[in-house]
């Protein structure tokens, strides 16, 4: 190759890293991101759609009670009056940096901030009926609005760990959360049509479980899936591959409560 | 990139050939001596229409399959559904729910959710208040999930 | 336990078929399951359930665990007079459980 061609070949190169890591563009174009309940069969898609069938509405209306119950003292409601005005579009936003602490907390660990520091209640454990009911309850809030999370700024480490860790290969299988989600999401696994993993729908009625589960407790599914170890509840690693996944899934529209297979 | 998912196929295969896409009476004959049926008949036989069992061919997942059983019948005073029996195939519990309807049901048409230990046919047996019975049966391929979830 | 009920419509004209629809949060839990250290989860479902309309029986149902977790029944009833249905269930562990719902219906 000629010296001139070497050069703008290299250039060209370093153009394209760069637009990457800056430009921050999603593997996936917008006109084909695709919901998981988009590649789920009829009836799974006809429960999730029944507003009065739908399994998960059983803890929205529990988080409904608990939203104007004290606890420690003080009710949701207390602070932040009718769900419905305070809550709406607050799903979209998760996760996201505690300006106070300078953590990054999903829905969940929002839940659980309030209700130890600002209510004076015990902190609800993860995957409990409190908890779900609640963060089912605010994210139902924003049903049909866009996620968009922001990941500039103190958020920035923690989307990048997120995104290395989706990028990883792990486990005994030794796939990545892309080997199937990226590169073959719509191809059939068995008998299942694998869907791109957006975490827009949660917490979800996963059928599989029989009843209500948060995005942890379907990442450690994966895990599981791939023979990796499975991370505690409340690991950090769930917490940035969160945000990573929300940022992916910009602007589809939340679903809470899903209904997946 | 994106192929259709084998669901999608077999609707588009099901629809291009006019064929159902719930599943409907496999035409196999009722067992009276099928110890779910003879709990319910006694004896007396069971013929073969007037319900309507629906199932879909293909289910995702055997803990939550949706199905509708309806009876043909004015559901009046004089004339109606005592009750339909359903059972499984292949379940560990054959005698899956009883439903008791009654003249005042209005319409004999139940709904609800089952769940089904793998591929199997799913029947339905109504008794009727002239002291007849009925059935369909319907057949379900139940599909595992691709991946094991130990969590 | 948490229960939705529906009634469809909820304001009927007498002798009108309505929908009556339920959705009961139960674990109808199998017995063939095992927990974490390999025990059996004991079997426990929702066995019997009935509804009565203004006190008369109007459906009855014998579950079992064939019967999905978080069980949804959908039946029909006829419009007699304004009042109530009213749900009561029974499961394995002899718990109960009820929950009821309005009606109201014009000449």
């Amino acid at each position: 190759m000629k010296g001139g061609g070497a050069s703008l070949l290299i250039a060209a190169l370093l153009a394209a890293w760069a637009y990457g890591a800056a430009g921050q563009e999603r593997r996936i174009p917008t006109g084909e991101l695709r919901s998981g309940i988009a590649f789920a069969s009829p009836e799974v898609r006809a429960m999730q759609a029944d507003e009065f069938s739908n399994p998960g509405m059983l803890w929205v209306e529990k988080g409904e009670k608990l939203w104007s119950t004290p606890a420690g003292g003080r009710s949701c409601a207390d602070c932040h009056g009718e769900a419905g005005t305070s809550m709406k579009g607050a799903a979209t936003r998760y996760p996201a940096i505690d300006r106070a602490s300078g953590q990054l907390l999903n829905l969940e660990g929002r839940i659980r901030q309030c209700r130890s520091e600002r209510q004076g209640a015990a902190a609800p454990r993860y995957e409990s009926e409190e908890l779900l009911a609640l963060t089912a309850y605010v994210a139902h809030q924003s049903r049909g609005m866009p996620i968009e999370v922001a990941i500039d700024g103190a958020v920035r480490p923690h989307f990048e760990a997120g995104r290395a860790f989706f990028y990883r290969r792990i486990g005994q299988v030794n796939l990545s959360c892309a080997n199937c989600h990226e590169q073959n999401w719509g191809r059939t696994l068995l008998s299942e049509t694998i869907t791109q993993g957006h975490p827009n729908a949660y917490p979800i009625y996963r059928i599989e479980w029989q009843t209500l589960g948060s995005v942890e407790h379907r990442l450690r599914g994966c895990l599981s899936a791939v023979r990796a170890e499975i991370l505690p509840y409340g690991a950090p690693e769930y917490r940035d591959l969160e945000l990573f996944l929300a940022w992916r899934a910009k602007g589809l529209p939340v679903e809470t409560p899903g209904v997946r297979r | 990139m994106n192929r259709p998912g084998r669901r999608r196929f077999v609707a588009g295969l099901a629809g291009a050939m006019a064929l159902p896409v719930v599943s409907r009476a496999a035409g196999a004959q009722i067992d009276s001596l099928d110890p779910m049926v003879w709990v319910f008949t006694k004896g007396v036989p069971v013929q073969k229409g007037r319900v309507k069992l629906e199932l879909p061919v293909l289910a995702d997942n055997g803990n939550s399959v949706p199905l509708t059983v309806t009876v043909d019948s004015p559901m009046s005073a004089t004339e109606y559904v005592k009750s339909i029996h359903l059972f499984s195939e292949k379940n560990p519990v054959r005698d899956m729910a009883r439903f008791y309807l009654g003249p005042r049901g209005g319409r004999a048409k139940v709904v609800t959710r089952v769940r089904l230990a793998g591929t199997q046919t799913v029947t339905a047996i109504a008794a009727l208040s002239d002291g007849s019975f009925w059935s369909d049966s319907a057949h379900v391929q139940v599909t595992l999930s691709a991946c094991m979830d130990e969590s | 336990m948490s229960a939705r009920i529906r009634i469809v419509p909820a304001r009927a004209k007498r002798g009108e078929v309505v929908e009556v629809s339920i959705l009961i949060q139960h674990d109808m839990e199998t017995g063939y399951r095992r927990d974490d250290e390999g025990r059996v989860i004991p079997r426990d479902c929702i066995n019997l359930l009935t509804c009565r309309y203004n006190g008369v029986e109007v459906f009855r149902a014998d579950l079992s665990s064939g019967i999905s977790a978080n069980p949804y029944l959908q039946f029909y009833t006829v419009a007699q007079a304004t009042g109530e249905l009213e749900f009561s269930w029974i499961d394995d562990l002899s718990v109960q459980g009820s929950a009821r719902a309005s009606i109201a219906v014009s000449e």
